[in-house]
């Protein structure tokens, strides 16, 4: 019966992914002052979006209706692989942090085609910046993952976060800490947050990923749109693990502190979206170069530990 | 010939030869004139060339008149600021500017045009790429088409497109003024009721040379900085929401439509229409009235206050904001761009004091000089305390008697300017009577038939995802300039 708590965990992210979005426009909303939109918002508009018809341009092909498909059933392979409170998942093996970046990677690649296909002088744009962008993002993310798995001595990330306990805390804070905050950087680029791009806006020429997505109408978007809260929550339990070393022991506390952390998560998000504007389009890879920096700094600093 | 603003002139008197004008135009306008209006009245079967020159350190107003049967020398390439001018001629008249560098329709009005359809400045090369935006935008804004050359991200070249606009509105005040014309001018562009229903009043006013009573003037004046605090903070808001600040942003949508509110307390109509008319205001304050504009006038100017200041106290947004889309000095002047663009700038032009009407007297003007967003933001931000003040002034000391005049008949053959500072900048109405004392001919120049090349300019070398926050800087009127 092994297999129940491993299924349960993947049929959680299932269904509360979508649920970090709404923490994140709740958060901005109290900054606001506005009462915001419901918590269920992305809910609502998945169920409606499901059951309408797709429109397709003339100009598209098989490219562009692959793309949303690829992109979330990557993220859904992803979560396979994803511990959930430090516990892991159905599918772990050595070397799996490698795997995912790929099917990050693979993701990405499969957006970008169908933003391509459409033949959008818009839509180009976008693709052009996501992969600009991706060049800074994904080496800092990958240098992270691998300095973590030399402060663990594993290389799965089942046992990455598995070996991660309060003691590593204690002995390799600076390493941790920094990996914690690349990570952090990284989830803000990587989910077109603020202050890399802005999810609300509705001027296409400033955007980045939405205006690859301009295209895509019902359960299309659906996907794009479902994927897109995978992937937040992919890079939100990354932090929720990093910062919530088990282990109680109980299998009930891990998750439910494991499930507030993410709510926390959520909220900071929502909190750096709330108290400063964007960066301009050209000072996006300094962030991301940051980014790089921690992670580069926290091999460093564990190499010489 | 010199004339002064709001008071009527002979308009047979300003006549010169066509040669002679062309040469007093150039001349002038070398001496540092600006063109608050150049166009062309059909007389017969020729057309009538009218330029007004302002020159504004001097508060000097000159008018020169000419009559052509054909082509003319085009003094664009002299004049960059006559550019738009000269097209508008062309369009309207058929009389052909010889040696305008662009020259092609503005308002696709002449028959068998379509808005839009035209020949585009193109940039060629292996990886110049061509972006065409509009007419038909996501957000709630008008249509306008907008073509970027670019390399990459980076901008060579932009060109703005409207006409989509056009409605004749400046046609339906010839034969007047009658019921509607002052409806027409309160919605020539909508955000700026109060100043172009001043500007069409203080020229009917002129040409029948009536007084407007003190307690009108201060009662427009209200009207006029009220119309001004709103557009400003919601500028600010947008500009705010367009680098996803969101404080500023939620505020001053909200604080806007407070002082919408105040609009609509003194006159029934957020925007201020009917409460101006030719001779005075249609509607006076009570004392009640007086108190609770005062107190929500304080309470508003609190809340924006401490939402704006989030802006400049925000190391993000002032970093997203100081140096995207500068306009040069040298530019804006060339351009003749006029209002908070041009004092971003450092152009120090405010008809409230170069040119003063009604209730205006010593205005100092605020200019904040880089011409970057930055300074198009924070110009707004003074000018939102200074009308704070004045507004303030003006309802603590209201001063005491009729809101209205009588106006009269208005003097045939007789011609009058209008100068007001629009929230937008400088509004000019020029009105031209006939012999049976009715408008013969009405010209309406807004802010934005000035300030759109301004926006071009601004994009020029800049990154095309900066568009957005430049032209929300700007923040233009699409129907006052196609009107």
């Amino acid at each position: 019966m092994e297999i129940i708590k491993p299924l349960s965990q993947y049929l959680a992210v299932m269904l509360l992914s979508p649920l970090l979005l709404g923490i994140i426009n709740r958060v901005k909303a109290l900054f606001a002052g506005r009462r915001g939109q419901p918590l269920l918002q992305l809910y609502f508009d998945l169920h409606k979006l499901l059951a309408k018809t797709p429109v397709y341009s003339r100009t598209t092909t098989w490219a562009f209706k692959a793309g949303p498909v690829i992109g979330v059933s990557a993220m859904v392979t992803i979560l396979a692989v994803l511990p959930f409170a430090g516990r892991p998942s159905f599918l772990s093996f050595e070397g799996d942090f490698i795997f995912i970046i790929y099917l990050l990677g693979l993701a990405r690649f499969a957006t970008v085609l169908a933003a391509l296909d459409t033949g959008s002088a818009f839509e180009g744009m976008g693709a052009s910046r996501e992969m600009q962008f991706a060049v800074f993002a994904e080496p800092a993310f990958f240098l992270g993952l691998t300095a973590l798995a030399r402060v663990t001595g594993q290389t799965s990330l089942a046992g990455m976060f598995g070996a991660l306990t309060g003691d590593t805390w204690r002995v390799a804070a600076p390493v941790l800490a920094l990996l914690t905050a690349s990570f952090f950087i990284v989830l803000l680029a990587e989910n077109s947050r603020v202050p890399a791009d802005d999810p609300n806006t509705h001027l296409e020429l400033t955007m980045i990923h939405e205006v690859m997505v301009l295209d895509h109408s019902g359960p299309e978007l659906a996907y794009i749109l479902y994927g897109a809260s995978l992937k937040l929550w992919v890079f939100g339990s990354l932090i929720g693990c990093m910062v919530l070393p088990r282990h109680s022991g109980s299998w009930a506390t891990d998750c439910g502190l494991f499930l507030l952390v993410m709510a926390a998560v959520a909220a900071a998000v929502g909190v750096v979206e709330s108290a400063m504007g964007r960066l301009r389009l050209t000072k996006v890879p300094y962030m991301l170069i940051t980014a790089f920096a921690f992670s580069a700094l926290a091999l460093i600093f564990q190499m010489g530990r | 010939m010199k004339i002064d603003h709001l008071s009527s002139f002979n308009f047979g008197a300003v006549d010169l030869d066509p040669a002679l004008f062309l040469e007093t135009a150039a001349s002038r306008l070398a001496a540092g004139g600006r063109a608050l209006a150049y166009f062309a009245l059909p007389e017969g079967t020729a057309h009538r060339l009218v330029m007004a020159v302002g020159f504004d350190r001097e508060s000097r107003v000159e008018v020169y008149s000419a009559l052509f049967t054909g082509p003319l020398r085009a003094l664009t390439p002299s004049f960059p600021q006559l550019h738009l001018f000269e097209r508008e001629i062309w369009e309207q008249s058929g009389l052909k500017p010889e040696g305008h560098p662009w020259l092609k329709p503005i308002r696709f009005n002449t028959p068998g045009a379509v808005p839009g359809v035209a020949d585009y400045f193109t940039v060629h090369g292996s990886q110049v790429h061509e972006v065409a935006v509009g007419p038909v935008h996501a957000g709630v804004i008008e249509p306008g088409h907008f073509r970027f050359q670019c390399h990459g991200e980076r901008v060579f070249h932009l060109e703005i497109m409207l006409g989509y606009q056009h409605r004749g509105v400046e046609k339906r005040f010839i034969g007047g003024p009658d019921k509607r014309s002052l409806h027409y001018a309160e919605t020539l562009a909508g955000d700026t009721t109060a100043g172009h229903a001043w500007a069409y009043c203080g020229a009917v006013e002129a040409l029948s040379g009536v007084n407007v009573p003190p307690r009108a003037q201060a009662l427009r004046g209200v009207m006029l900085e009220l119309e001004r605090l709103a557009n400003h903070t919601g500028d600010l808001g947008a500009l705010a929401g367009d680098v996803a600040y969101l404080p500023t942003a939620s505020f001053c949508g909200r604080l806007r439509g407070d002082f919408l509110n105040m609009t609509a307390l003194v006159c029934g109509n957020r925007f201020g229409r009917s409460m101006f008319k030719p001779g005075g205001a249609a509607f006076d304050l009570d004392d009640a009235l007086l108190k609770e504009l005062l107190l929500r006038l304080e309470r508003t100017y609190r809340d924006v206050e401490n939402a704006v200041s989030l802006l400049w106290d925000t190391g993000s947004v002032c970093d997203r904001f100081e140096s995207t889309g500068t306009v040069s000095k040298e530019a804006a002047e060339g351009l003749g761009l006029v209002g908070p663009a041009a004092r971003a700038s450092g152009v120090g032009l405010d008809t409230r004091r170069n040119f003063p009407y009604g209730p205006y007297e010593n205005f100092t003007l605020s200019v904040s000089g880089s011409g970057d967003v930055y300074s198009r933001a924070y110009v707004r931000w003074l000018e939102i305390q200074k009308s704070v003040e004045l507004v303030r002034g003006w309802l603590e000391n209201l001063p005491a008697g009729p809101v209205e005049a009588a106006c009269g008949q208005l003097r045939p053959d007789s011609a009058a300017i209008s100068l007001i500072e629009g929230w937008r900048g400088q509004i000019c109405h020029f009105a031209v009577t006939g012999p049976d004392g009715k408008l013969r001919h009405y010209k309406v120049v807004d802010p934005s038939f000035h300030n759109w090349q301004g926006l071009a300019m601004a994009l020029r070398g800049g990154e095309i995802s900066d568009f957005p926050l430049c032209n929300k800087s700007f923040n233009l009127s699409y129907c006052g300039r196609d009107l």
